[in-house]
């Protein structure tokens, strides 16, 4: 199939970025995204142009490396599909994309389609972990986990971390990353101790580089792992139980 | 140089723990004057990296991607494996050993092998403490399940996402430790090579892939943990990004290399759908669990699956090997789809593919039960090929997935440059010749949780009082001028392909000749071909752009001229190796049922490789494997 392609070109971060049109040939359904910007990017070089920047790496849906706006919506129109497992069977001959970076204050444009995502670690440094050091841990079946209680938290803990929830929001807000963390280990015993100190430094953290939530819900619709914006209310329950209890844990 | 593996004396079991009782010890005060690099953030390195962090050493590590979460660990789907035996099936550490040693055809060290079954447990109980979400029972205990070349239930899961939870275990402990200061981490940043003075590890020559600026960082030791080198064959289950470049840089420098052809070629992945495919994906072995693989009987059969009666089936792998059926170690797995394949009995386009079929597990269980077990493997099957697994049997081929050949290394886990230690995919050690379902993530996290950490003070307490490498120190200069001037030379090449182009011819090369099946005479029109395409590559290879910016053409460009260097030599060792075994197949040395024949007379040895200069080829050294705890059979799975 034929398709017209409008792709965000921008040479460095303080620098103008526009929108450069390529049209595209002999596409096939059975190409990947990525493979049909591969195919681009062979071409550019082939005729003494940069190539397209874009971040992939595992491209089975999983490292969160890729992600880009396709026509306005994160990682494109299908619903629960990450970039990277976007085909191109989903579009039509004759389409005109506009591909974009993740649009977001906090995600500057490091080139072209590659943005920084340094908060989201941040985030994570400030508390979302369990601090037990490698060697301390009683034997794994001491404290039982009821199977409904794993199950919320595995719910909670496949967010790949790709960003499209910040990018999506009209508010740039992070409140599904940040939550979605948060619940993964509030949820199991494991990360009681700590329960109230890590929300509260993560959402603090959180709060530095991102909008607010005024609860939208793009986030939910686009996130590739479909985490569910439910665990933004518990994490702003337990933010407030921890502004309650003064900062105190456990 | 002789190869001194320092295996600890005394008997099997015990000498893991004699070894620590004996190792050095660096006290808390001192442990805070030693800098340690680890490159990678995977399980191994990420692991490492906090674990030594929490044992106070200075640690700064590096990694190629944007964020030390990224490593393709994550993409590791099935699980674990831990000689818990919780599920009382008769599970103990020696049979998990003595699977894991067989597995690989007797080509790995028993030592290694058998502290690796020994700290297995130590890492189950450290992930379920980080808050990693493994599956359980409704009881609340921790579920298990069986994966090929086993007869237990021994392997711990988290829905198709293991490796992506441990990951987030390691990468969290990591966030812990950069938030208190003791780790330095460095994303967006590649090593492009290793500075050695004295003959000694001192430090590593990166690039900061934002900005393209050279940097060098020295330490008191530098541990390797960047992973295996499949994208040799350019397809293959690997992220894009997964290279070979740090241990090939380490390599030159003086690195023996050990058992290069040992590469694992993944039963089941999703087949090849055209010339613009850029990866292969894989389904997880699990699926073997339930799915039964199948070929019509006949070569001209050319009737949908659905519509193929189960007489005209041939349930190729129940046929031949009854007692392990459909879950047969890897290589057996993946030459059995070859020989179907070569028969003219392949499904789908191009005729490579077998069937994978969920037909009778799904009358038996139910399709609830299907969909709670492999729910995001069929959707993932649905994305890439648009049929629908419930209704259709898969299609799946075998592809290039995993590496057990790296940087050789002792029991210490130092390879042959002092100060230089090697952890998971990248080191050679556990594995031999074959590795087993669920031991990859096992082996990454042992050695960074609970095998490096040990020994790395053995090695610092040595070198108490040193001062790293100033970074103007000679040494340190003429790596980085060396680093600079290999930039400069690709991209002054102008020339007319690009490096993607080279990258498939490459990877085709290897495919065809050193892939699932090798033979000498396609080994030596190998060891023709690739220089010759390597000395084009150096000419013509089109790379755009500067190297004062995100370059990823550039990035892609200095990868793909160490797969080449790296490609000639897992030909030549393929070639050295006159044997079968594991997944190195050597079309000579087969039984009469074309099983691998291996010769333990001749090859019992792990062959270690040393550079000698762009000019001369590289000297073999041979580490005899000794077995005192098992005898080497020949592996029968029938």
């Amino acid at each position: 199939m034929r398709l017209t392609l409008e792709i965000w070109r921008q040479e460095a971060p303080d620098e103008a970025g526009r929108f450069v049109t390529y049209e595209m040939e002999d596409v096939s359904p059975h190409m990947s995204f990525l493979e049909m910007l591969d195919v681009l990017n062979e071409r550019l070089v082939d005729e003494g142009e940069k190539p397209v920047a874009f971040e992939h790496d595992c491209r089975e849906g999983i490292c969160g490396s890729c992600g880009m706006l396709i026509n306005g919506k994160a990682h494109g129109p299908m619903r629960a599909t990450a970039t990277c497992q976007l085909h191109m069977r989903h579009f039509s001959d004759g389409d005109h994309l506009i591909i974009e970076p993740w649009r977001s204050a906090a995600f500057p444009v490091i080139k072209d389609l590659v943005v920084d995502r340094a908060p989201f670690d941040h985030i994570v440094q400030s508390g979302g972990y369990v601090s037990v050091n490698t060697g301390s841990a009683p034997d794994a079946n001491t404290i039982p986990i009821g199977k409904e209680r794993a199950d919320r938290a595995m719910d909670a803990a496949e967010c790949i971390g790709c960003g499209a929830c910040v990018a999506q929001c009209p508010n740039g807000a992070a409140q599904l990353f940040t939550a979605a963390k948060v619940a993964h280990l509030a949820s199991l015993p494991q990360g009681q101790p700590e329960r109230y100190r890590r929300v509260a430094e993560m959402v603090e953290t959180m709060e530095r580089y991102f909008g607010s939530c005024t609860n939208y819900g793009e986030c939910e619709a686009v996130c590739p792992k479909e985490i569910s914006i439910d665990f933004i209310a518990d994490m702003n329950r337990d933010y407030l139980k921890s502004k309650l209890r003064g900062g105190e844990s456990g | 140089m002789t190869l001194e593996a320092r295996v600890p004396d005394g008997p099997l079991a015990e000498k893991w723990q004699r070894h620590r009782d004996r190792l050095k010890l660096v006290n808390p005060a001192n442990k805070r004057r030693f800098d340690v690099i680890v490159v990678g953030s995977g399980l191994a390195g990420g692991s490492a990296a906090a674990t030594l962090a929490e044992l106070g050493y200075r640690v700064q590590c590096f990694c190629f991607h944007d964020s030390a979460r990224r490593a393709h660990s994550i993409a590791a789907q099935g699980g674990i494996n831990a000689a818990k035996n919780y599920q009382n099936d008769g599970d103990s550490v020696w049979r998990l050993f003595y699977d894991t040693i067989k597995g690989g055809d007797f080509r790995s060290r028993e030592a290694n092998v058998h502290r690796l079954a020994e700290v297995s447990m130590a890492i189950i109980d450290q992930c379920v403490a980080q808050g990693v979400p493994f599956a359980r029972e409704y009881g609340g205990t921790l579920a298990n399940r069986s994966f090929g070349g086993a007869q237990v239930s021994r392997t711990f899961y988290a829905r198709g996402q293991t490796g992506q939870q441990l990951l987030l275990g390691a990468y969290q402990a990591l966030s812990r430790q950069i938030e208190l200061g003791r780790v330095t981490m460095y994303p967006r940043t590649e090593m492009l090579d290793l500075v050695v003075s004295d003959g000694r590890a001192r430090g590593i020559v990166t690039r900061n892939l934002r900005t393209g600026a050279i940097e060098t960082h020295t330490a008191d030791a530098v541990v390797l943990a960047t992973g295996g080198y499949s994208n040799v064959f350019f397809l293959s289950t690997n992220a894009k990004g997964c290279n070979v470049t740090a241990i090939w840089r380490a390599y030159r420098r003086g690195a023996y290399f050990a058992n290069p052809c040992f590469t694992q070629i993944h039963p089941t992945c999703i087949p090849q759908s055209g010339d613009y495919q850029s990866k292969l994906t894989l389904m997880s072995e699990s699926l073997r669990n339930d799915g039964r693989i199948w070929v019509p009987e006949s070569a001209d059969d050319e009737r949908p699956p659905g519509d193929v009666p189960k007489e005209d089936r041939d349930y190729y792998l129940e046929r031949k090997y009854p007692a392990f059926g459909n879950l047969v170690p890897r290589d057996i797995a993946s030459r059995a789809a070859k020989e179907v394949c070569d028969e003219g009995r392949g499904v789908g386009p191009g005729g490579r593919g077998v069937y994978l079929d969920f037909a009778d597990a799904i009358q038996r269980l139910g399709r609830d039960t299907i969909a709670d077990r492999y729910g995001n493997l069929f959707e993932m099957y649905e994305r890439i090929t648009g049929e629908d697994p419930y209704e259709v049997p898969m299609r799946i081929y075998p592809a290039p997935h995993y590496t057990m050949g790296g940087l050789w290394v002792d029991y210490d886990l130092m390879s042959t440059i002092p100060g230089l230690f090697v952890i998971g995919e990248a080191n050679f050690s556990d594995h031999g010749a074959n590795r087993l379902g669920a031991s990859a993530l096992m082996q990454g996290l042992a050695d960074g949780y609970f095998v490096l950490p040990y020994t790395i003070g053995d090695y610092l307490a040595q070198h108490m009082g040193e001062e790293p490498l100033a970074t103007d120190h000679p040494a340190v200069r003429e790596t980085v001028a060396e680093v600079e001037k290999r930039i400069g030379v690709l991209l002054a090449a102008d020339g007319d392909r690009t490096v993607d182009s080279f990258h498939r011819e490459l990877g085709a090369l290897c495919w065809e000749y050193c892939g699932m099946s090798r033979s000498a005479s396609g080994l030596r029109k190998a060891l023709e071909e690739i220089p010759a395409l390597r000395e084009e590559y150096w000419q013509r290879v089109n790379v755009p752009g500067s190297a004062e910016e995100l370059n990823q053409a550039l990035e892609k460009a200095g990868r793909v001229a160490d797969f080449f260097e790296l490609a000639e030599l897992m030909c030549r060792d393929a070639l050295d190796r006159g044997e079968s075994c594991g997944t190195h197949f050597r079309e000579e040395h087969q039984t009469e049922k074309g099983e691998a024949l291996r010769n333990d007379e001749e090859y019992t040895y792990v062959s270690a490789w040393e550079f000698q200069g762009d000019e001369a080829e590289p000297e073999l050294h041979r580490e005899p494997l000794e077995f005192e705890a098992v005898s080497p059979s020949q592996r029968s799975y029938e």
